[in-house]
Order: structure tokens, then C-alpha cells, then sequence
């Protein structure tokens, strides 16, 4: 029946490919080659994009607001490191893994917590939570190292191949290929009937639970994940750095992720990697400029991106990218659309 | 007779407020059942206790004889109690392809997949294709549900109950707020419901009342002040009095 694949192709409409996305992965895989000098940077905003794409997963689709996100980088990085400080697991890749899994297990436990209550109870249970954990790590010492944190990891070659190097060439493209496949993965997820109940969930709980959905279970579901990418992030930190100290806890952390998703837009996968790309350039720029008061225009920049509006920026910036990809695949061709327009 | 839906000596308390009083309903299997009172009579919170929105205080809720008073709303839209609202309870930023669509896959217990891509299982599209076709907004699938006129967005608020496949359904004034030229799609909409689908009908327009059901009960101060068929309703001093007030009613 026509009516039927119809359906069918425009159910599809926002899972297919678009230029735009290709266009954007290569120039991220390009960077890799075309500034050497810049690894340890390119990998720290990898980081931050892949620990944005997590708390996006929970508050662009699901509408869970969270203060305390750094609570699973952190069990990510002190799961990473205390892996490969006593040797217990010592492939990189499985190590993040375990990692990534201990964090969903905290995401898991305290998803019980977060489902109930509204927003305000969320902030304030997902805030003390991490720092709840700050204060253990702190406290066993004999584990964490302290204030001093874990030193003397040694990393071990990815794979057993691929050994890191001091110019974080391996680190660089390690993280890119974990942050690409997490992307995969979220990307498939957000398409699907599930993906799909999150955002009903997040429009309205009410009518949710009048179709049938289990709103409490789908958010449980979400919360776990997004644990688990934190936790990867968190871990890939550890493993890139070859340290964890108390500061993957700190609430700056988690704050600065909320800024990071203020700036790229929630709710369409690319907005925390767009933020962390642009919230760690603004960083260094103004850090360069005013040592002391770079604070001071990151700020200035919040006020203006609200101000102005973010969705009226993204049809700014998309404007000319979306000129020659019409150019190039004429009329019809699929665009590169702002959140919330898609 | 089988009975589809019933309450017994469903009792309902805000405070010290009792806004459900030893309510004991029996709707029949296929009926088209209207419950009608004054406003505040409690209409709106016995379909909240109905559905599972509101816990009664005691008293105990079957579908078709099972005793659903404990069960969470999801489990029972999925026992095949749904409803509409009287207020569109839409997804404003999700799309009628998308909203029909979501319903349809959690009837048929897709909801929870996460790896399969929305729109690749042949099935649900079809019954998608079926139920934007039945209720006219095919034409507005891909439009954001926020930015539809509001008959259309009437419409598919009884589109989402009616893709949950329900055998009792409960229409909360379905006619409300809709401008006069899109009512005529509503009313149709509604007659044409399937016999074996029971109808439980909340409503204050009296036309479309008298029009549609074939058993009426009355609700006033949330206990029940009577029961029957439309025209002993209508002739009932008693009904009159309390909530028609002095004006006749014509059948």
C-alpha cells in the first residue's frame, strides 16, 4: 500500500544520513593530520564532546537535568586507573569497558533516585551525589591516592598493538574512534521506537503513560547509558593522561558540561560535539587574551547565545554550508536543519 | 449482559473533601455510556481514578472482571483501558506520524526496542498509514503537532487512544474548544467508532450526549443520582432540577 511506505520512508526521514554529518566526521578525522602540534587539546575537547553527548542523552531526550554528570567521569577514571595501576586489566579497550560498566552500575543505582521528583530534586540529588563521591574519594585515600590522586600509571598499548606516545597521536585517534562508535550507537538509539518514547516522555509524561509507555523503566533505561558514556569519558581521561585526582568529581565538571550544551543545543546528538569543540576554543582564546578573567567573556558569550537565541545562530553558521550543499546536490538534497527544526 | 468496566464503592477524598462518593458503576460491554454532571461534580476524577492517574481511597476498579485498582496507567491502556483528554495532552514538538506511531509500537510491544530504526517494521507502518488515513491527517503527518489547528490536533488526541487498540475507551469532552466548522469531523470521527469498543462518555454538550449514547448516568457532588436510558434521563425531575436546571431538554 503506497500510504504505508510512505509512512515508512518519512518515519525513517530523520534517522537517514545527511551531508552535513559526513562532512562534519571528516573534518574532525582531518584535524588528526592537519595539526600534529595540537593532540593533547584535540583529545581533551574529544573528551569533552563524548562526556556532553552523555548528558545529552539524558537531558536533550529524556529532559533529565543533572548537576552532578562529573559523579560517572569520575567512577570512569578511577575504575580506568586503578585497572591498569594494579594490572588487572591491562588491554586498554577491555579496561574502558569495565570502567564504562562501573559507572553504569552507579547510574543505575541512583537512576531511582533521579526518576523521582521534578527538576529542582533532580539538580539537587544528581549534585550531591557527586559530591557525595568526592568526599569518599577523598576519604579512602588508600585507595584513590587522595588529594595527591592515582600516580604512576603505565598505559599499555591499545590492543595490544598500538603503544601511546608522549605526542598523544595514539591518544588522539583512540578517542576519536570510541568517541565515533559511541556516536553510532546513540545515533541509533535516538532513531528508534525508544529513542522516540524518551522524547514523548520528555514533551509529556502525562499522555506517555496514557499510550502505554513506562516512563519510569525508559528512564532508567536512559540514565544507566548515559552513565555508561560518561563513564567512557571519564576513563579515556585517566587513559590519555595517565593520571585520576580528586578533580574528575569537581563540580565545575559537571557545570561546565551544562555550558557546553547551552552553547551546541541539546536534542540532536551534535550540539554537546559542536559545544566542546566551541567552549574549549573560547576557553583558550580568552585564556590567552586575559589569563585572569577569561571567565569573565566566556560568560559574556552565554548571555549573548541566550539573548540572541542559539536556533537563530545555527541557521546563521548552517547558512552558507547549506548554500553549496544545495549547490552540490541540488534542490532536494538533505541540509544540515538546526535542532528543533528537523 | 457482560460487563466491560465497573467500579464498586469507589470512594475518592481531597482533604477533608470527598469528591467521590461510593460511586458503584456497571458499563456494559459495547455500550455507549455518557457520564454527566454539573461542573465539579468529579467527572475528570473519576476518569483519573479510572485510568490510574488518582489512587482511590477504597473501592476497587474492573476491566472486564479483572481488578485492575493497582496497576499502574501504562499496564492498563495495556489491558486495553484508554482514553482522551479533555485538555489535548499532545507532544507539541513530535509530529502525528510520530506520536501514532509511537502508540502503535507500544501496543505491539516495539516500544522498548532500541536498536531497530522507527519505521522499518511493515506492520506498524500500515496500521500508521490506516489511522492518519481514518482521521484526515495524513496530509499533516510530518508537521510539527504544536503548529496544527486545533481540530486536527483534536483529532489526533483520539487517533493516539484509538491506536492503543482500545476495548473500553473514555472520551473526555472530545468536542471541547473546537471550532464549529471542524466539529463535524469530531462527531463522525466518534459515531464511527467500532460497536465492539465500549465508550465511556464524559461530556456537557447535551446534543452530542442525547445524540450518542444509549445509557446515561449522572454524577452530582461525585455520587450517583441516577441511571438509565437518555429519554427516562431526561424526563427526571431530579436531573432537572440539579443540572439541566429549569430548561427542557429535547431528545
Amino acid at each position: 500500500m503506497s500510504a504505508s511506505s510512505d509512512v515508512g520512508f518519512h518515519a525513517q526521514r530523520q534517522a537517514r544520513w545527511r551531508y552535513a554529518e559526513a562532512a562534519f566526521w571528516l573534518v574532525v578525522l582531518a584535524c588528526g593530520f592537519l595539526f600534529p602540534t595540537r593532540y593533547l587539546i584535540m583529545t581533551d575537547i574529544l573528551r569533552l564532546a563524548l562526556f556532553a553527548m552523555s548528558l545529552d542523552l539524558i537531558l536533550g531526550y529524556a529532559g533529565i537535568v543533572s548537576l552532578g554528570h562529573a559523579a560517572f567521569f569520575g567512577v570512569g577514571a578511577y575504575a580506568a586507573g586503578l585497572l591498569a595501576l594494579h594490572g588487572i586489566i591491562n588491554e586498554p579497550v577491555l579496561a574502558l569497558i569495565a570502567a564504562g560498566l562501573a559507572a553504569m552500575v552507579l547510574g543505575f543505582a541512583t537512576s531511582f533516585l533521579v526518576i523521582r521528583g521534578v527538576d529542582l530534586t533532580r539538580l539537587m540529588v544528581t549534585l550531591g551525589i557527586a559530591l557525595l563521591l568526592e568526599a569518599l574519594a577523598e576519604r579512602f585515600s588508600n585507595i584513590t591516592g587522595g588529594t595527591d590522586g592515582l600516580q604512576g600509571i603505565e598505559m599499555q598499548p591499545i590492543l595490544g598493538a598500538i603503544p601511546f606516545d608522549m605526542f598523544g597521536k595514539a591518544g588522539f585517534f583512540y578517542s576519536l574512534a570510541v568517541l565515533f562508535v559511541l556516536f553510532l550507537l546513540a545515533r541509533r538509539i535516538v532513531h528508534s521506537p525508544f529513542g522516540l518514547s524518551l522524547r514523548a516522555i520528555k514533551n509529556n509524561p502525562l499522555r506517555a503513560a496514557a499510550i502505554g509507555i513506562p516512563v519510569n523503566r525508559r528512564l532508567i533505561a536512559i540514565y544507566t547509558l548515559a552513565a555508561f558514556y560518561g563513564g567512557i569519558a571519564g576513563a579515556l581521561f585517566t587513559q590519555t593522561t595517565a593520571i585520576a585526582s580528586l578533580d574528575v568529581f569537581a563540580f565545575d565538571r559537571s557545570a561546565d558540561l551544562m555550558l557546553v550544551l547551552v552553547i551546541g543545543g541539546t536534542g540532536y546528538l551534535y550540539g554537546g560535539l559542536i559545544g566542546a569543540v566551541i567552549f574549549r576554543m573560547l576557553q583558550e582564546v580568552f585564556s590567552t587574551i586575559t589569563p585572569q578573567y577569561w571567565q569573565f567573556w566566556i560568560g559574556l558569550v552565554l548571555v549573548v547565545i541566550v539573548l540572541v537565541g542559539r536556533q537563530r545562530l545555527h541557521r546563521w553558521v548552517l547558512y552558507v554550508p547549506n548554500l553549496i550543499i544545495r549547490q552540490v546536490g541540488g534542490r532536494k538534497a538533505v541540509v544540515a536543519v538546526p535542532e528543533s527544526d528537523a | 449482559m457482560t460487563i466491560a468496566l465497573e467500579t464498586q464503592n469507589l470512594e475518592k477524598q481531597f482533604g477533608g473533601l470527598r469528591v467521590t462518593r461510593d460511586l458503584s458503576l456497571k458499563i456494559e460491554q459495547g455500550a455507549r455510556h455518557a457520564l454527566i454532571g454539573p461542573n465539579g461534580a468529579g467527572k475528570t476524577t473519576v476518569i483519573n481514578q479510572l485510568t490510574g492517574v488518582l489512587k482511590p481511597n477504597s473501592g476497587r476498579i474492573l476491566l472486564e472482571g479483572h481488578d485492575i485498582t493497582d496497576l499502574p496507567v501504562h499496564k492498563r491502556v495495556l489491558r486495553g483501558l484508554s482514553r482522551t483528554f479533555q485538555i489535548n495532552q499532545l507532544y507539541p514538538d513530535l509530529t502525528p506520524l510520530e506520536t501514532v506511531g509511537l502508540a502503535v509500537s507500544e501496543r505491539l510491544g516495539h516500544g522498548g526496542d532500541w536498536w531497530r530504526r522507527m519505521g522499518t517494521r511493515s506492520d506498524v507502518n500500515g496500521e500508521i498509514a490506516d489511522l492518519l488515513t481514518r482521521f484526515h491527517l495524513l496530509d499533516v503527518m510530518n508537521d510539527q503537532t504544536g503548529t496544527l489547528p486545533y481540530g486536527k490536533q483534536r483529532l489526533l488526541e483520539i487517533a493516539v487512544a484509538i491506536a492503543a487498540k482500545p476495548r473500553v475507551l473514555l472520551l473526555d469532552e472530545p468536542a471541547a474548544g473546537v471550532p464549529e466548522s471542524e466539529r463535524h469531523d469530531i462527531l463522525a470521527v466518534v459515531g464511527a467508532l467500532p460497536r465492539d469498543v465500549t465508550v465511556l462518555l464524559i461530556e456537557h454538550d447535551m446534543d452530542l450526549v442525547f445524540s450518542f449514547a444509549d445509557r446515561i448516568s449522572v454524577l452530582v457532588s461525585g455520587a450517583l443520582l441516577t441511571e438509565g436510558p437518555p429519554d427516562q434521563v431526561a424526563r427526571d425531575p431530579q436531573v432537572k432540577a440539579v443540572y439541566l436546571g429549569e430548561e427542557a431538554v429535547n431528545v
